[in-house]
């Protein structure tokens, strides 16, 4: 058994042993599959943080998938409205697991300066939120120092098998049943 | 120009005008609220005045004020000259406000008169609570079903939650 520790500490040979939920996590946090739900003005900012001066895809979360079920991060960027509650949260639902979701701006963190009848007061009265990133809108350093914390979130997750979220049943949510007008 | 425009409309109406003045070129009428509806078709169809477009219709809540609630609708006519009809020559605009009060908080509809005020009036039913009797569809056009209140009015507190949203988790 020690030689063997030794023959794999040298690295003279040609495997390495590791935790199979380290390796899948290491692929997951190097390969997230955004999905913007943009909604208003913070989207110009997640275009900056998108494009090639800031270039998110040195962290491998460059391409956006506009389709909730390719996704696996939710980016809610801009001001969440009691109208759009209904959608965002139709998006998340889904998204399959496993997903995180980024709450990007002061609207998504608490509603931001929107203290009023219209604006939901923080995603996280609708969907569990992994990581808020606050700023009206953030830098896109802030951006960037966000999607590394989530990469060390990913990272550290116990198992990779494990449903992170809760059944979406068991949140208490609002669901406006009326369709539009 | 101006001056003649309230003369006509006067004219029109006679005693249904309860007060009237002009300022920076515009004309503005106040109506009874229970003759809202006749007023206005004889805007509509007054050969002289043919306000054919209600450009708006919009409330105002002065809280303190009695009546309490003021309904505007703006008016304007897209008759030209050429056309023969309109004495002024240019498209004349007018102003119509009703007082409304808080209890009964209710008007009746102009959609028999300007299909276009369906949607206006829905909205201020929905952000105002004004009632237009009537009106074929009264639902609310902008919130959704389940809000409670109307957040246009003044007593309204913005930091009022709604049942659906409720408070942060």
């Amino acid at each position: 058994m020690r030689e063997r520790h030794e023959t794999l500490r040298q690295g003279s040979d040609s495997f390495f042993a590791t935790r199979i939920d380290r390796v899948v996590n290491w692929g997951r946090k190097y390969s997230f599959f955004n999905y913007p739900f943009v909604t208003a003005c913070c989207g110009m900012e997640f275009m900056s943080v998108a494009g090639p001066r800031y270039d998110i895809d040195r962290f491998g979360a460059a391409l956006p998938r506009f389709s909730p079920r390719q996704a696996d991060l939710l980016m809610v960027v801009g001001t969440i409205s009691h109208r759009q509650a209904p959608i965002l949260k139709k998006v998340y639902d889904q998204i399959a697991e496993p997903k995180w979701v980024v709450a990007f701006g002061a609207c998504t963190c608490s509603g931001g300066p929107y203290n009023n009848y219209a604006t939901v007061q923080g995603i996280d009265t609708l969907i569990p939120v992994d990581l808020f990133i606050p700023g009206c809108p953030p830098r896109p350093e802030a951006v960037l120092d966000g999607l590394i914390k989530l990469q060390a979130k990913v990272q550290g997750a116990p198992g990779w098998n494990v449903p992170r979220h809760r059944e979406t049943d068991e949140l208490s949510l609002p669901v406006i049943q009326k369709p539009l007008a | 120009m101006t001056e003649r425009l309230l003369e006509q409309v006067t004219a029109c109406l006679a005693e249904r005008v309860l007060d009237r003045h002009t300022r920076l070129g515009d004309v503005t009428v106040v109506v009874e609220a229970d003759r809202i509806a006749e007023v206005l078709t004889l805007l509509r169809d007054d050969p002289g005045l043919r306000f054919n477009l209600l450009v708006d219709l919009t409330a105002v809540d002065y809280l303190k004020r009695k009546p309490r609630f003021e309904v505007v609708y703006h008016l304007a006519s897209l008759e030209t000259a050429a056309r023969g009809r309109q004495p002024s020559g240019i498209r004349h605009r007018l102003r119509v406000k009703v007082g409304v009060s808080e209890d009964p908080c209710e008007l009746p509809s102009c959609v028999g008169v300007w299909p276009a005020a369906d949607w206006m009036e829905r909205e201020v039913w929905d952000l105002y609570g004004v009632r237009f009797l009537g009106h074929p569809d009264l639902r609310r056009i902008l919130l959704y079903e389940q809000f409670e209140g109307h957040p246009l009015r003044k007593d309204y507190p913005k930091e009022r939650r709604q049942p659906l949203m409720g408070p942060r988790n």
